[in-house]
């Protein structure tokens, strides 16, 4: 008997649907579908870039090309085949609405956010963070702007930055993830169509937490998305990404590219929480998301902390990273994946150690549920002259039912007898004991098991600025309801 | 009046063996029960049948809660029924705050009874003033569930989950194991303060000890899955004087 009712929890757990599917219907102006220079030239040209831009584009898609469409394939994911020629390339909402004001946004838009929970006016109101809204590939809203540019802070889409700081852009683009750095990342280095771009001046304490969020929208185009932030010396910024999707029945690839340079003494705090499309019970649909961020702790004494609660997509590729060149840097990676049905994840984390003293610290925690096969793969690097360096390591993972898998593949390399790195992992169920005083107390198995789910999250939730931390104990309990085993 | 209670011919089977073999026992509001008998003798097999642990089944015989028939109910439904129990092995909870655990589990219970569920401040106001009465420092609350608790500890805790949750019946596990005399004495304040007319009360237990502090009204063994002889709180007395073994049970 208790067979059946596990089973039919699973099952529950499996029909549990994504509660974020709708279209908006917004008109869009589409590039011709498929891949060539034209379609580079189309997308420069309807940026207005300048040459230098285009010449970069052109260069990372003739790289591109010569890499034959030969697709990494080291990681623990399987999936049919992309037909990159199958695909449109940009889209953008046809009429550019003013930024000043929300009233001049298509009220499509701003019904779509609020049906995610993401009302713009209520922010600004309430939470004092300013949005910058990327939806599908070109930024429809911007606030925030006149008590950011007080400070001196740029916050603008990276289009924007491109015509107003070129020599900004120029210098940082690529520095961190150079176009030849893999196949995601070349491609997107030919066809970003929008993303954020951020400067923090010297000395400057970012005023408010700076928050993007990005949503696909159009059917069958693929979101290159491009976001740079600089801190420049002694400058701190906290950066809040969060993501979700409507549902659609084909796949649709996103592979966007983030780099962070930190200089002396400055620290970057990037936080995401991802929920794109999944794909159904049966594994049909969901996005694909290859993506390629990286941080340079440039200075001495710099920071970057990334963190990321992934429960979205039906395929997640991501290893947000730390190069950590400056003495005494410190790179940090705490990170939840939540899987569940199909969905497949592969995801983990860089540490380069080059400088002097340098630290990093990992906290990996992923719970599978369904049929769902998580793998957490992480190198932490030590250079020769990375003399003192340390590193600490904790992958946690937690199964729920009987069909999911959780793999960990750590890979340490040392050439300093000075580093001391440490590895710790863990493999657990939610147990019947747990589950069974919970329930004594009155808790459903369901809010029991995302009871139980948050304290082995945890570690990495309480990293989280908080209104983002509220959402992302929700979407816990929103991707497991009933998956209990 | 109908018993609170009423367990009649109750056989259970753990993973398909046969531990509870026709218990018949009834309790009234108000009334305290104490259970003792031998290790083996299935104490704890009641406790986690009428909690309705997973493979603890019911194979003859009927329990009746406040009317209703208690096998066919959830262990969350019957937690928010007003059954209650304090567990022998408390079980960590890793990364949840005892506060936010015990505010789950308390607003659960309230949204059942329809009554209005209490914001975090009004729930801090009301543990605190409980707590205090368990000499459990705001820190021991905020914990972990259970984690690194000391035996102790982890009775006080559960003392102060009945407490909140105020149970129509509490079963109380082998509440007094691992406690030295100070602990017990504690938690034996926190039971008798929660005595009451309305409240009925069972406790599981293998020595005497706890009944010099919590004195029940009727005393009964169990012993190879029945309760051979019930009585008192005097028959706790003489077990504790000649041992389980004067029954001359097969499972003594």
């Amino acid at each position: 008997m208790a067979d059946v009712s596990e089973t039919e929890t699973i099952n529950q757990a499996t029909t549990e649907r994504y509660k974020y599917g709708f279209v908006t219907d917004i008109e869009s102006d589409t590039a011709p579908k498929g891949l060539d220079e034209s379609t580079i030239r189309f997308i420069s040209a309807k940026k207005d870039e300048p040459e230098w831009l285009l010449e970069w584009r052109l260069k990372a898609f003739r790289m591109w090309q010569a890499l034959d469409e030969e697709e990494p394939t080291w990681a623990k994911v399987s999936y049919p085949k992309i037909d990159f020629q199958d695909s449109y390339y940009y889209s953008a909402p046809k009429e550019k609405p003013l930024l000043e004001s929300l009233d001049d946004v298509d009220p499509k838009l701003l019904e779509t956010y609020t049906k995610l929970g993401i009302p713009l006016q209520e922010q600004k109101m309430l939470a004092g963070v300013a949005v910058d809204a990327v939806f599908d590939s070109v930024s429809v809203a911007t606030t925030f702007k006149e008590e950011l540019s007080k400070h001196g802070v740029i916050f603008c889409p990276i289009s924007e930055a491109v015509q107003k700081h070129p020599e900004l852009v120029k210098k940082y683009l690529g520095s961190v993830v150079p176009t030849a750095d893999n196949f995601y990342a070349t491609l997107n280095s030919a066809v970003f169509t929008d993303g954020s771009f951020v400067y923090i001046p010297e000395g400057v304490r970012c005023p408010m937490e700076l928050s993007t969020y990005f949503r696909i929208n159009a059917a069958e185009t693929g979101q290159f998305e491009r976001t740079l932030i600089i801190a420049d010396k002694g400058s701190y910024v906290s950066y809040l990404e969060g993501c979700t999707a409507p549902m659609r029945d084909e796949h649709q690839l996103h592979a966007a590219v983030v780099e962070l340079i930190a200089l002396d003494d400055a620290e970057i705090k990037y936080s995401t929480v991802q929920n794109w499309y999944p794909g159904d019970e049966n594994g049909k649909g969901g996005i694909y998301n290859f993506v390629t961020k990286r941080g340079a702790c440039r200075g001495k004494n710099s920071k970057i902390s990334w963190t990321q609660v992934e429960t979205g997509s039906a395929i997640t590729w991501k290893y947000p990273s730390c190069i950590l060149q400056g003495d005494n840097s410190v790179g940090e990676f705490y990170s939840i994946a939540i899987t569940n049905n199909y969905q497949q994840a592969d995801t983990g984390t860089k540490m380069i150690h080059m400088g002097k003293n340098t630290k990093s610290r990992i906290i990996s925690k992923g719970i599978s549920a369904g049929h769902a096969d998580s793998t957490y793969r992480g190198l932490v690097k030590v250079m020769p002259g990375a003399t003192g360096a340390r590193n600490f390591t904790q992958c946690d993972s937690l199964l729920i039912g009987d069909q999911c898998g959780a793999h960990t593949v750590p890979y340490i390399e040392v050439r300093n007898k000075t580093a001391q790195v440490e590895h710790e992992a863990t493999t657990s169920k939610i147990s019947d004991e747990q589950l069974l005083y919970c329930r004594q107390r009155g808790l459903s198995e369901e809010d029991a098991t995302t009871l139980i789910v948050n304290g082995f999250c945890r570690q990495v939730l309480q990293e989280l600025p908080m209104e983002f931390a509220v959402e992302a104990q929700k979407l816990v309990g929103i991707s497991l309801e009933g998956s209990v085993g | 009046m109908a018993p609170m209670l009423e367990i009649k011919n109750l056989h259970a089977t753990v993973d398909g063996k046969e531990v509870l073999k026709g218990i018949n026992l009834a309790i009234n509001p108000g009334e305290v029960h104490a259970v003792m008998g031998p290790n083996g003798s299935g104490k704890s097999t009641l406790s986690y049948v009428l909690a309705g642990r997973n493979g603890y089944d019911v194979t003859q015989g009927s329990i009746i809660f406040n009317g209703a028939d208690l096998t066919a109910m959830e262990p969350e439904i019957r937690a928010r029924e007003g059954i209650f129990l304090a567990f022998q092995y408390p079980v960590e909870i890793p990364g949840v705050a005892g506060t936010t655990f015990l505010k789950t589990a308390y607003n659960a219970i309230r949204k059942h009874r329809g009554e209005k569920e209490l914001d975090a401040m009004q729930f801090l106001k009301l543990v605190r003033a409980k707590q205090a009465d368990l000499n459990m420092t705001d820190d021991m609350v905020r914990r972990p569930v259970n984690v690194g608790f000391s035996g102790g500890e982890k009775k006080r805790y559960e003392m102060l989950q009945m407490a909140m949750l105020e149970p129509a019946l509490a079963i109380l596990d082998e509440t007094d194991s691992g406690l030295d005399i100070d602990a017990l004495k504690t938690v034996a304040d926190g039971i008798n303060a929660l005595r009451s007319p309305d409240r009925a009360m069972l406790m599981i237990t293998h020595y005497q000890r706890l009944l010099d502090y919590v004195v029940p009204d009727f005393v009964h063994v169990l012993a190879g899955g029945k309760i051979v002889r019930s009585g008192d709180k005097s028959l706790a007395l003489d077990l504790e004087k000649e041992g389980y073994a004067v029954l001359g049970t097969e499972a003594a």
